[in-house]
C-alpha cells in the first residue's frame, strides 16, 4: 500500500489538532489514526475541552467505589491501607489454557502504555485520564479461549475485613460485571495498572482495573482477581440491583436516559462553577471505532 | 431570654448559607461545585423541613409552648433554601436553558416530585402572615397540612435520584415518617381526652 502522509489527506485544523485526536482516543499507533481519520474528519470534531486532562488530585479523590462506601471521598479515605500484594487473577471458564497469574507476572508480561480516555459515569459527570494499561485481549489471546467463550465476565475482589462497604448489601459482593467477547477483544478496552505515570492508585481500583472507554463508568470493574471467559450473558451487580435502570450493555448514549434522570449532557470534573455542562456523546466520542460492534441492535432495547 | 431566642435560631438558620456562601468565594466545593451547591442547599431544605415538622411534636412532648415561636420561620428558611436549591439547578447548572428543564421536569419523577414540592409550598410562603392566620380561620390549618404532602415529596425527591436504595435519603424518609405519626397519635389522644 502506498504511504500517504497525514498532512495529504487530513484537513488542515484537523491535522494540526493530531495529537490531540490521538490523545482522545487512545490511539497511539499512526497507522490506527490514518485509517479512520476520514471518517472522523465527516463527524463534529471532539472540542478541546475533551481533551483537557483531569487533574490528579481529582481523578484520586472523588471515586465510586461502593466496596469503600458511597460516598465520593469514602475510597480515599478508607483504602490507604488495602493490600495489593499479594495478589492473584485467575483467568479461566471456556478456554484451552486456564491461567493463575500474580500481579508481578502481569506486569512483566503485559508491558502498560499510556492511553488517554475520557471516562463518562452513569451519574452525568465526566473526566479524561491518562491511564497506564495493555489491551484485556493481550491476556485473553494467551488462554485461548474456546468456541463457547461468549463472554467475559469480572469478579472482584470480595473482603468485608478489609472494605467497610462490603458490610452492607448495597450491592451484590463480590462486584461484578461482564463484556460481550467482541466488546472484550477490541483494542480501546484496556485492563489498567496505573495512571498519570504512576501505579495505580488504591482508591481508583488497585492493583487491576478494566476500563472500556465507551461504557459508563461502573462497567469498568476494580480490584479485579478474576476473570472468566463463559457461554451465557453474565449478571452483573448493578443489573441485579436494578435491572430495568443498568442495563448489560450499558453504552455511553444521550438518547437513552436512565429512567429517573437524563443522559444527554454531563458535567466536566475539576472545572469551575461557572463552566457549563457539555453535551454527551455517542459512544463517549469513540463511536467511529466501536458502533460496527452494536450494528443492526435496537440501543434503546439493550441498553 | 426568651425574647433573645428567636433572632439567635435566625442567625444559626442563616449558618449554612454563609458557609455555602464562603465556599463559592473561596473556591472550596471541590471537583464538582454546581453538584455540590445542589446537594448542600438540598439537604439543608430536607432538614429546615424536619426542625418546622418537630415543632408541635416538641410542644405537646415538653409541655412548653415557645416552640410554636419558631415554627413560621423555619417553614420560611425552607422556602429559602428551597429557592436556592431550585435557583441552582435551573440557572447555575442549566443555565436557565428551558428545554431540557422542561423535559426532566415532565418526565423525570425526581424533579417532577421536587419542582411540585417547591410549588406547593408558595401557598404556604404567601399565607405565612399573622394577618392572613387570622383571616383564613380554620382553613389556614387544613391549608398548611400541604407541608405534610412537601415533606415526603421532598424525601422521594432525594430518594429517587440516588444511584440506588443509598441509608441517607432513606433516613430523612423514615424521620418525616416519624415526625408526621406522633402527630397522629397525638391527635386521637386528643380526641380521647377531649
Amino acid at each position: 500500500m502506498k504511504k500517504i502522509k497525514y498532512s495529504e489527506i487530513t484537513p488542515e485544523n484537523i491535522y494540526k489538532n493530531r495529537r490531540n485526536f490521538i490523545k482522545k482516543f487512545g490511539l497511539t499507533a499512526g497507522s490506527i489514526f490514518l485509517s479512520q481519520n476520514l471518517n472522523f474528519s465527516a463527524n463534529a470534531a471532539p472540542k478541546k475541552e475533551d481533551l483537557k486532562l483531569t487533574e490528579y488530585r481529582y481523578i484520586t479523590t472523588y471515586n465510586n467505589y461502593y466496596e469503600f462506601g458511597t460516598g465520593k471521598s469514602d475510597p480515599v479515605e478508607r483504602s490507604e491501607k488495602f493490600k495489593t500484594t499479594p495478589w492473584d487473577v485467575i483467568i479461566d471458564g471456556e478456554v484451552e489454557n486456564p491461567l493463575k497469574l500474580s500481579i508481578e507476572e502481569i506486569n512483566t508480561m503485559f508491558p502498560s502504555e499510556e492511553r488517554i480516555y475520557k471516562l463518562r459515569c452513569v451519574e452525568g459527570w465526566s473526566m479524561v485520564i491518562p491511564w497506564l494499561g495493555f489491551p484485556l485481549n493481550k491476556i485473553l489471546n494467551k488462554v485461548s479461549p474456546t468456541s463457547k467463550a461468549k463472554f467475559v465476565k469480572f469478579v472482584s475482589i470480595l473482603d468485608p475485613e478489609q472494605m467497610i462497604g462490603q458490610r452492607f448489601p448495597i450491592l451484590d459482593w463480590p462486584y461484578k460485571e461482564g463484556l460481550r467477547i467482541d466488546e472484550a477483544m477490541h483494542d480501546l478496552t484496556i485492563l489498567v495498572t496505573g495512571l498519570y505515570g504512576k501505579k495505580l492508585p488504591n482508591q481508583n481500583g488497585s492493583p487491576l482495573r478494566l476500563m472500556v472507554p465507551w461504557k459508563y463508568g461502573f462497567k469498568s470493574a476494580k480490584a479485579i482477581v478474576n476473570i472468566k471467559l463463559v457461554e451465557k450473558m453474565p449478571t452483573s451487580s448493578w443489573m441485579k440491583a436494578s435491572p430495568k435502570e443498568y442495563g448489560f450493555y450499558s453504552n455511553v448514549n444521550p438518547t437513552v436516559d436512565h429512567p429517573r434522570w437524563s443522559q444527554a449532557t454531563e458535567r466536566v470534573i475539576g472545572e469551575g462553577i461557572i463552566s457549563p455542562r457539555i453535551p454527551t456523546t455517542m459512544f463517549n466520542g469513540y463511536g467511529d471505532e466501536v458502533a460496527s460492534l452494536y450494528s443492526g441492535m435496537d440501543l434503546k432495547k439493550y441498553f | 431570654m426568651t425574647k433573645y431566642l428567636k433572632p439567635s435560631i435566625f442567625v444559626l438558620s442563616l449558618v449554612p448559607f454563609l458557609i455555602i456562601t464562603y465556599k463559592i468565594f473561596f473556591n472550596k466545593l471541590g471537583p464538582e461545585p454546581v453538584k455540590e451547591i445542589t446537594h448542600f442547599t438540598g439537604e439543608w431544605t430536607l432538614i429546615f423541613i424536619c426542625l418546622t415538622l418537630s415543632m408541635s411534636p416538641l410542644k405537646k412532648l415538653t409541655k412548653l409552648s415557645l416552640w410554636i415561636n419558631f415554627r413560621r420561620m423555619l417553614g420560611l428558611f425552607v422556602f429559602f433554601y428551597a429557592t436556592l436549591h431550585l435557583l441552582t439547578y435551573v440557572g447555575l447548572d442549566y443555565r436557565f436553558n428551558w428545554q431540557p428543564i422542561f423535559d426532566d421536569v415532565v418526565k423525570k419523577k425526581y424533579v417532577f416530585i421536587g419542582f411540585a414540592a417547591w410549588i406547593l409550598l408558595i401557598p404556604l410562603v404567601i399565607t405565612s402572615s399573622k394577618k392572613m392566620v387570622r383571616l383564613l380561620k380554620n382553613n389556614w390549618k387544613k391549608l398548611h397540612r400541604l407541608v405534610y404532602v412537601i415533606a415526603i415529596f421532598g424525601s422521594l425527591h432525594y430518594i429517587w435520584l440516588s444511584k440506588t436504595i443509598f441509608f441517607k435519603p432513606l433516613i430523612y424518609l423514615i424521620i418525616i415518617i416519624v415526625l408526621l405519626a406522633l402527630r397522629i397519635k397525638i391527635k386521637n389522644r386528643d380526641v380521647n381526652y377531649g
